[in-house]
């Protein structure tokens, strides 16, 4: 144990981000065993049902989210990684920008298609770092967005229907957009 | 097909077909690129890529997919010599070095040495799949259903308990990486599992999902919470070349390196960090008087190239236990076995037999993609470097704007996209908290496999349990699971006892 000492850490309080860390871990086996429990007994014979690992599975998550609250009762993990010990102050602006860029795209993709809902997200991302030109983000994010979705959509084939604006410019190539 | 001469004869023949060249020389130059751009890797580009199964075939895919997975390896070094941020786990120690070589104005050399090194290691490590390949398969067709569930028990362990920080936290990751494999309908008995009673999880959670939120969403969030806004220094790459003084200071290095990295990446313990990390204590013990003073000062361009030569002969070996077991020890090898699934191509020993033109024709591309990658690398460095240059707020946006087609493509749910953001949470919250992430995407991956290795082996023992533990082989692998679990904390406690009397 290379941690501080024992008086240090009783006068830092529990590691309250720690704890939280173990009991989401408890919550996650709780989880799985209310799960496992609702699986239907199968009526088809099978030397070892469908049941049983997942059973084993949630188990092994109670006894690992039970150590790490162990773990954590007695001082925790964070305070040894130097990630944690050297990081700035949380950038809650940042955080904030970067949720709502996410919750943009949730709300706009499907009224208004891929590219404008993710240009959306994009100046607000972007923004999030640090970004104060939000024009030529816009500009940059119209371009990218479009690019990605002819690129997923014409060479790896994959069926994203076309929006607002994929429509616009596939009308402008001569071609009918798909339904 | 296991004569590896006649293999390789045959691969070579598919492999330098113009569209094999093509899907190779694609391969190098997206994977040199993500592997340059810090924040993305192999795993995210192979995962977002993955849609590309259903419109080429497997052999083109997947001389895609390893041209990336190398391609990564390449770049990254640069990234680690020219910003001082690794762009991935095993440049950690490259960046150590590289960057106080570059800091002194000698990115250059650092640049050349880490470039050829990668080409000594991909080749040596390319020979190695090649002739030891087809000796593992022979071994590995007398396994039955048993003893590949013991292998697997095997692999998880050491997938996430033995490597990285602590035992505890890995085994977690590999935990919530085995409840996600779960989810879907059970394959035997046809009953939903773990799907909460929704109907979009019956087909199970999607690995491309799960890959994009742990990789690109989680990193990204975890960058905001952490950001400060500060111009990045990008060090000027210089001359690319090396003289005579550290060519004769590489060789050794680049081959020791090789030698080190590659049994490695083999063992289902995979990662490239320790490796790495014994790479660069070994050259540092092994260095001339006056190189070992430039250690840790200027930068000893022998702690660029030993590493980094271990670091490309792992990712080589990471392909043995993949292409001849059918095991995932990383996660890009993960994502590229889930590629096999959707062909419906089984890995594993058949895979030599059944696919012979296919693993072939992939190991022969291996070899020209060492080539191609060298060719882009050295002359051309300087260009990547320019990659480096594209502010920060454009980058992380235009990740997650991939993040949001890739997994928006799979069924254009939304439920998909909130399962996204809410597992980019989790995720989040494993990196600020150290646990590793590979082992939820082998976890889930390999679990269902595991899970149906077991139920054969207690079919064919009708049910008795016993048979992993009675059966020699699978007992002895079975052993080598817990002692690797148990052996560092029982010698932790030996040596504390000792210590503390």
């Amino acid at each position: 144990m290379n941690g501080p000492g024992p008086v240090a850490r009783a006068r830092a309080g529990l590691p309250w981000p720690d704890l939280a860390a173990g009991l989401f871990v408890l919550a996650l086996g709780g989880l799985a065993v209310w799960q496992a429990l609702a699986i239907p007994v199968s009526p088809i014979y099978a030397q070892v049902g469908p049941k049983a690992v997942p059973f084993v599975v949630a188990g092994g998550l109670l006894l690992l989210g039970a150590g790490l609250v162990a773990q954590a009762l007695r001082g925790g993990w964070s305070h040894e990684l130097e990630e944690v010990r050297d990081a700035p102050p949380a950038n809650r602006r940042a955080f904030a920008l970067l949720l709502a860029g996410l919750g943009a795209n949730l709300l706009l993709i499907v009224p208004l298609g891929f590219s404008l809902a993710a240009t959306a997200q994009y100046v607000l991302v972007a923004a999030a770092f640090g970004s104060r030109r939000f024009l030529r983000d816009a500009a940059v994010a119209l371009v990218l967005t479009l690019a990605a979705w002819f690129l997923f959509v014409e060479l790896l084939g994959v069926n994203i229907g076309a929006g607002v604006l994929e429509g616009l410019v596939l009308r402008a190539l001569g071609r009918e957009p798909p339904a | 097909m296991t004569d590896p001469i006649a293999g390789l004869a045959l691969g070579f023949g598919n492999a330098l077909t113009l569209a094999n060249l093509g899907w190779a020389l694609l391969g190098c130059l997206l994977g040199t690129a993500v592997g340059v751009l810090p924040g993305i890797g192999p795993a995210l580009t192979v995962a977002l890529l993955l849609p590309i199964t259903f419109k080429v075939g497997a052999t083109g895919a997947f001389i895609l997919f390893c041209g990336v997975y190398y391609g990564a390896m390449y770049g990254g070094s640069t990234t680690s010599i020219l910003l001082n941020t690794p762009g991935e786990s095993g440049s950690i120690i490259t960046a150590l070095e590289g960057a106080k070589m570059a800091r002194n104005g000698r990115a250059g050399p650092a640049l050349a040495t880490a470039a050829i090194g990668s080409f000594v290691a991909g080749t040596v490590g390319t020979l190695g799949i090649s002739f030891l390949g087809p000796l593992v398969v022979e071994l590995a067709l007398q396994l039955g259903p048993a003893e590949y569930f013991s292998l697997m028990a095997l692999c998880f362990v050491t997938v996430s308990a033995v490597l990285g920080g602590s035992a505890l936290r890995g085994l977690v990751s590999l935990f919530f990486g085995l409840l996600l494999g779960l989810v879907g309908i059970d394959l035997q008995t046809g009953q939903p599992r773990l799907t909460f009673g929704v109907p979009e999880l019956l087909d199970g959670v999607n690995v491309v999902l799960v890959a994009v939120a742990l990789f690109a969403v989680g990193e990204t969030l975890y960058l905001a919470w952490r950001h400060v806004d500060a111009p990045q220094e990008v060090r000027p790459v210089g001359r690319v070349s090396m003289s005579r003084a550290d060519l004769r200071r590489s060789a050794g290095p680049w081959l020791r390196g090789s030698l080190l990295g590659f049994p490695f990446g083999v063992l289902p313990a995979g990662g490239t960090e320790m490796p790495t990390m014994l790479s660069y204590y070994a050259e540092r013990r092994l260095a001339g008087p006056e190189a070992r003073a430039e250690f840790g000062k200027q930068g000893a361009i022998e702690g660029v190239a030993g590493p980094e030569a271990a670091n490309n002969a792992a990712a080589a070996g990471v392909l043995v236990p993949m292409l001849t077991l059918g095991l995932p020890t990383s996660a890009t090898a993960a994502i590229m076995l889930s590629a096999f699934q959707s062909y419906g191509i089984s890995p594993g020993p058949l895979l030599f037999e059944q696919q012979a033109a296919l693993v072939w024709t992939l190991i022969a591309s291996l070899y020209v993609a060492n080539v191609l990658l060298v060719a882009l690398n050295l002359p051309l460095v300087g260009l990547w470097a320019r990659i480096l240059t594209i502010p920060r707020p454009l980058l992380y946006a235009g990740i997650l704007v991939f993040a949001t087609i890739g997994t928006y493509g799979i069924s254009n749910s939304v439920t998909d996209l909130v399962l996204l953001y809410g597992l980019g949470l989790v995720a989040m919250g494993m990196r600020r908290f150290d646990f590793p992430t590979a082992p939820v995407v082998i976890g889930m991956i390999l679990g269902p496999m595991a899970e149906q290795a077991m139920r054969q082996a207690l079919t064919i023992s009708q049910g008795d349990w016993s048979t992993f533990v009675t059966r020699p082989v699978s007992a002895a692998i079975l052993a080598m699971a817990v002692l690797a679990l148990a052996g560092p904390r029982l010698y932790a406690a030996f040596l504390s006892r000792r210590g503390g009397g």
